[in-house]
């Protein structure tokens, strides 16, 4: 094999490991610059990816064929913006400890995503196997580019979407009024509250944001990687999406970049084997890699992280 | 006395109703699943306590959620966020299993004793890492912590795989008799159910947690740092010696709760494929009991049982027992958005309003 197929394959193999990490991650930008910890991240994939499973497997049953997993995104987005719901009212509306409530969303995935599998499948701990998901599409033109247009065109369409939001997010939080009261409110809540700015409804869109985002990240995992929805469909992306935006200190492109990051460490793992000199590292070590290479990067580079203002602080007028 | 009495009153009936209320939610979910909600609880409960081998097994399944929840408290009244109790958990596990596996010819009152310190100690290094990095490089706890955990899970599997395997099975050897922490006595009184000493340090680690933290310098520099930490370097306290230390005695806990698993119940560690869990559950104890030692007693005896009984509401009613998460999660939403509970108790029952004093 030689090492320009491998070089972009392996670009390839990392964008698809960091696509869902991506969505999630932008999720808990939104979020938290808006001032509320989410630590729910892991629940919000978890209801995605139920979400997408459930829909895009009725869809399929009404022969909506290739639209189906589209129906299945949509689907995600819905109960992410939901479930998301709680959250907010929860550690806005009642100002309960915001990451206590993020932790509930945790729990109540993991109960009520299986619950209703269960009672959807006669009992089965598992969604039927899709047929109906996303394939690889390449882009024409672009995919002949030697290294990149294997490595970044010729990729799912989630992928394509995710990096494409990152840019948006990017754009939308740093150019536009918006972002700007988003980030005013997570900063300085009362400076924002004097400026005109309803500061629980901005927080409620940033907590909305990020669930219908995080969902989507989950919703990716069944569509391209699993094809099915099972109680280990989701394990710990979510709380690696969480370490990937402190990583990427609460910006979409930092965020990218640690996703990235974390995606390829998961692509090597699969590399590893194929070269003589690699094969004999044990696979533990391997595995262990990505999260060892975080901390010595925070350690050695990073230091202390620039979180918002006011993250994790429930708004209170008469408080100064 | 009075002053335990004390740190309940007020945070108790919230407490109550949010169970209650937890309850209700489980209830209502059953009801849109098409089950029988009395009759699943029902079937709940005489799971726990229809006969001596599954109350003794429910014992097992309390045990090391109370020092799990210890571990997540500990740290967060000292305003730490420790997630990490999975990792340390993990970690006292492997260092007891080595101790157990490895050192021979030791009688049984130096080898278990030393194979559960060995894993409090580890719990308690892999911890204290988290709280040095916080100290002297301000890298984010919650962020070491998560990555701690995953590789406490593969070097865990490594050192399993490469030292402690059995010939062509994916777990350890047994422990060594001289190392186990079982209680045979109170077993077999409760048709071997896995009784072991952990519950008895358990429950003697809710008094060391209470008078440490409460009834000692110590223990108020920490509750100092929890609170302000500016105020509390302003008034001489070292904040990141604090922290570190915080973090040391928090993996303690879930370090014992690792050993007393490998040393009491299963007496060999597994290859994971993933995270056994139990640190993560001690986290929805600690918040069950509030921080509290006291509370966190009665937190992991209300988890275990729903947990543990979880599987006769399967048998008795149909009921997938997932359920039993969605009642714990509403259990803890009650608990933390308390705004929504006391709306619902005011009319009936609320003269005093007074700030929470920790």
């Amino acid at each position: 094999m030689d090492w320009v197929t491998t070089l972009g394959q392996l670009m390839n193999t990392t964008l698809v490991f960091s696509t869902a990490l991506i969505f999630a991650a932008l999720g808990g930008i939104f979020s938290e610059r808006s001032g509320v910890t989410n630590l729910g991240l892991e629940g919000f994939m978890m209801f995605g990816a139920f979400a997408a499973a459930v829909a895009t497997y009725y869809a399929e049953d009404a022969g909506m064929g290739s639209a189906a997993p589209w129906i299945g995104l949509i689907a995600a987005i819905v109960l992410g913006v939901i479930t998301s719901l709680i959250h907010a009212v929860a550690s806005i509306t009642f100002k309960a400890d915001q990451t206590i409530s993020g932790i509930v969303i945790n729990f109540l995935a993991a109960g009520a995503t299986l619950y209703f599998v269960k009672l959807i499948f006669d009992g089965n701990g598992e969604t039927p196997l899709l047929t109906q998901v996303f394939n690889k599409v390449a882009i024409p033109g672009l995919s002949s580019i030697p290294i990149i247009g294997e490595g970044l065109f010729h990729n799912y369409p989630t992928t394509y979407i995710a990096i494409v939001l990152v840019f948006v997010a990017f754009y939308v939080l740093f150019k536009t009024p918006f972002g700007l009261r988003l980030r005013a409110v997570g900063e300085h809540p009362s400076a924002a509250d004097t400026a005109g700015i309803n500061v629980n409804r901005m927080r409620y869109i940033g907590v909305m944001i990020s669930g219908a985002l995080a969902a989507l990240g989950g919703a990716t995992v069944t569509l391209t990687t699993t094809s099915t929805f099972a109680h280990n469909t989701i394990s710990g992306q979510g709380y690696i999406a969480i370490a990937a935006m402190i990583f990427g200190k609460w910006n979409p492109i930092g965020a990218f970049g640690a996703a990235a990051f974390f995606g390829l460490s998961q692509a090597v793992r699969t590399y590893v084997t194929l070269f003589s000199w690699s094969k004999d590292i044990p696979q533990e070590f391997i595995y262990m890699l990505p999260y060892l290479l975080t901390i010595i990067v925070l350690v050695a580079a990073v230091g202390r992280s620039a979180a918002p203002a006011a993250l994790g602080q429930p708004y209170d007028p008469g408080k100064r | 006395m009075s002053k335990i009495l004390k740190l309940f009153s007020g945070s108790g009936a919230i407490s109550i109703i949010a169970i209650v209320l937890g309850l209700i939610v489980g209830a209502v979910v059953m009801l849109i699943g098409g089950y029988e909600p009395l009759l699943a609880y029902k079937s709940l409960f005489s799971q726990v306590f229809g006969n001596t081998y599954d109350f003794g097994e429910t014992l097992r399944e309390i045990t090391p959620l109370i020092l799990t929840g210890f571990a997540f408290a500990f740290a967060a009244r000292a305003g730490l966020f420790n997630i990490g109790g999975e990792g340390q958990f993990i970690v006292g596990m492997t260092a007891a299993s080595v101790i157990g596996i490895k050192v021979h010819g030791l009688p049984i009152y130096i080898h278990a004793p030393l194979a559960v310190i060995a894993g409090g100690l580890f719990g308690g290094i892999w911890a204290a890492l988290v709280g040095y990095l916080k100290a002297k490089r301000g890298v984010n706890e919650v962020i070491t912590s998560i990555m701690l955990n995953w590789i406490a899970l593969y070097l865990a599997n490594f050192i399993v795989r490469h030292f402690l395997l059995m010939e062509g099975k994916q777990r350890s050897e047994d422990i060594l008799p001289t190392a186990s922490v079982s209680f045979p006595w109170l077993s077999d009184l409760m048709d071997s159910a896995r009784i072991h000493w952990g519950m008895l340090i358990a429950v003697l680690c809710s008094v060391f947690f209470y008078y440490f933290m409460w009834k000692t310098k110590q223990g108020f520099e920490l509750r100092a740092v929890g609170n302000n930490p500016n105020a509390a370097q302003y008034a001489g306290m070292n904040v990141g010696r604090n922290v570190v230390k915080a973090m040391f005695i928090s993996g303690i806990f879930a370090g014992l709760a690792g050993a007393f698993q490998i040393l009491g119940v299963f007496h060999y560690q597994s290859i994971m494929s993933g995270s056994p869990g139990t640190g993560f559950d001690g986290i929805a104890v600690g918040l069950i009991g509030m921080n509290n030692p006291f509370g966190i007693l009665l937190g992991a005896l209300l988890f275990g049982t729903l947990t543990y009984g979880s599987a006769g509401m399967s048998f008795g009613a149909g009921v997938p027992p997932e359920l039993i998460r969605i009642v714990i999660g509403s259990i803890i939403f009650f608990i933390a958005a308390q705004g929504i509970v006391r709306g619902i108790i005011k009319p009936f029952y609320f003269k005093r309003k007074k700030e929470k004093v920790l």
